[in-house]
């Protein structure tokens, strides 16, 4: 299977391993309690600790990729955003692929010349997720991207990736708490229990 | 004009000054004194050890005892830089970056200086290689020292933005850069602030050391202000070395940020 995100035995640090193929176009929601390894797993992914086991993508191997090139393919959306300049576009590679997804995310145009200090929560947590779309990833890693949004940003953000999953053929593993928009999301759906991921029935 | 000496009988006059310092800070309850004492007594106790060392070093004129003292200098100097550092690195690199920074520039600029710009005969002699190798460990520690510490406790600080570069892609290099840039700019202030203010606002102790010795003030100046480069050569050069050092540390091979490379800091 081309395009798809393979993991073997996967484990960071002493939390719980991962052995999964997601395929293209597949949402998986992670769900597990808070320290369970959920982020840890996909920090891993994105090779930003050290970790044991393997990663796939597109019949490559992550230690055979270089970091940057890997870290392009393979997008992660850290669950706080973090802001390297104090303007908005400067923390862009590329503000011609980010406008698509402003206007979806209901952001002016405007909004690439405002001051990150003078920004909401929201606001920046709906940015940092259209500067992750715009690097044009082939898989997305997102950490708890809508825990700070309200229902109707929820829902849009939702809309969003869909579409970008669908476009793109995708693999997408989403973190979260919330089991409706599991319900609502996902096409597949891996538990952490007891350091154990199984996979459960939507 | 011939140099007044100093007996013990000035310097215990000289000593009533940090003394009485340390007994009104007491009655004060600032608390300082047991460390100013303490300072005070190393102070008298190194310089008078330092005496009989050079004076020793002097009449051999021997390369290899000279070297011999330049690498112990060199050591404490390093030793200091590790112990400045609140989040220093771990194992060999917390010693081993200052300290190789700090060789490579030290002791490159005063062959330098030497061999091509002073000339003493031979290259080696101690009047003129120790105190200035003195010198440029002195300032070049300071300013490791400095960019070092800057360097560390912003990456520290500034995980999640180092982070969010590496996740779109950017390199390690592009992700500490403005790091880089801060360590280097806060380990250059001392060294740019004494040159802004030599002869203004203070005269530099090297060149007060000259003109209080019975030399002209010119000779006493072109001394300074060759010193003065040759100082911010080295601390410029050595600091940029080490916090590249650092930096590269700071990330493995996958160009993952690697904090736990760094010591906690002392509670």
């Amino acid at each position: 299977m081309s395009n798809s995100l393979k993991t073997l035995e996967l484990q960071a640090f002493i939390g719980p391993k991962l052995s999964t193929v997601i395929s293209q176009g597949q949402i998986v929601f992670l769900t597990g309690s808070s320290g369970s390894g959920k982020s840890l797993l996909l920090r891993a992914i994105a090779d930003l600790d050290p970790h044991k086991g393997e990663v796939w993508f597109n019949n490559q191997k992550a230690m055979d990729t270089h970091p940057t090139i890997w870290r392009k393919q393979v997008g992660y959306l850290p669950p706080n955003s973090f802001w390297w300049d104090d303007v908005v576009a400067n923390n862009f590679d590329n503000c011609e692929d980010a406008l698509v997804y402003m206007e979806a995310m209901d952001l002016p145009k405007e909004a690439f010349d405002w001051q990150l200090m003078r920004m909401s929560t929201g606001e920046k947590q709906r940015m940092s997720i259209v500067r992750l779309l715009s690097n044009q990833p082939k898989v997305l890693l997102l950490d708890e991207p809508t825990a700070n949004l309200d229902p109707k940003t929820v829902r849009a953000v939702e809309s969003m990736i869909i579409e970008y999953t669908k476009k793109n053929n995708c693999s997408v593993i989403w973190v979260s708490h919330d089991l409706d928009q599991v319900k609502r999301v996902a096409h597949r759906h891996l538990a952490i229990d007891e350091k154990q991921i199984s996979e459960k029935p939507l | 004009m011939s140099i007044i000496s100093l007996g013990p009988a000035q310097l215990a006059l000289a000593s009533i000054l940090v003394i009485s310092l340390a007994v009104i800070s007491t009655l004060q309850q600032l608390g300082i004194a047991k460390r100013l004492l303490v300072a005070a007594a190393r102070t008298a106790i190194q310089l008078t050890m330092v005496g009989f060392i050079l004076k020793a070093l002097f009449e051999t004129s021997d390369l290899t005892w000279i070297t011999l003292v330049a690498f112990i200098m060199l050591a404490i100097a390093g030793r200091e830089v590790m112990f400045r550092q609140e989040r220093r690195f771990s194992g060999v690199w917390g010693f081993g970056i200052g300290t190789t920074s700090m060789f490579l520039s030290s002791f490159f600029i005063t062959l330098l200086a030497l061999n091509f710009i002073i000339n003493p005969s031979p290259w080696y002699t101690p009047q003129y290689a120790i105190p200035m190798l003195g010198m440029m460990l002195g300032n070049t520690m300071n300013s490791i020292s400095l960019g070092l510490d800057k360097l560390t406790h912003e990456a520290w600080r500034e995980k999640g933005t180092i982070e969010a570069r590496l996740v779109m892609g950017h390199s390690w290099q592009e992700a500490i850069l403005p790091f880089r840039k801060a360590a280097l700019r806060t380990s250059m202030i001392p060294t740019i602030n004494a040159m802004a203010a030599a002869g203004l606002v203070s005269l530099p102790g090297m060149m007060t050391g000259q003109i209080l010795a019975g030399n002209p003030p010119q000779t006493a100046v072109q001394y300074q202000i060759l010193i003065m480069f040759m100082v911010t050569a080295g601390a410029g050069f050595g600091a940029m070395l080490a916090t590249w050092l650092g930096a590269k540390r700071l990330f493995d091979e996958r160009h993952r940020l690697r904090l736990d490379r760094l010591h906690p800091p002392p509670s």
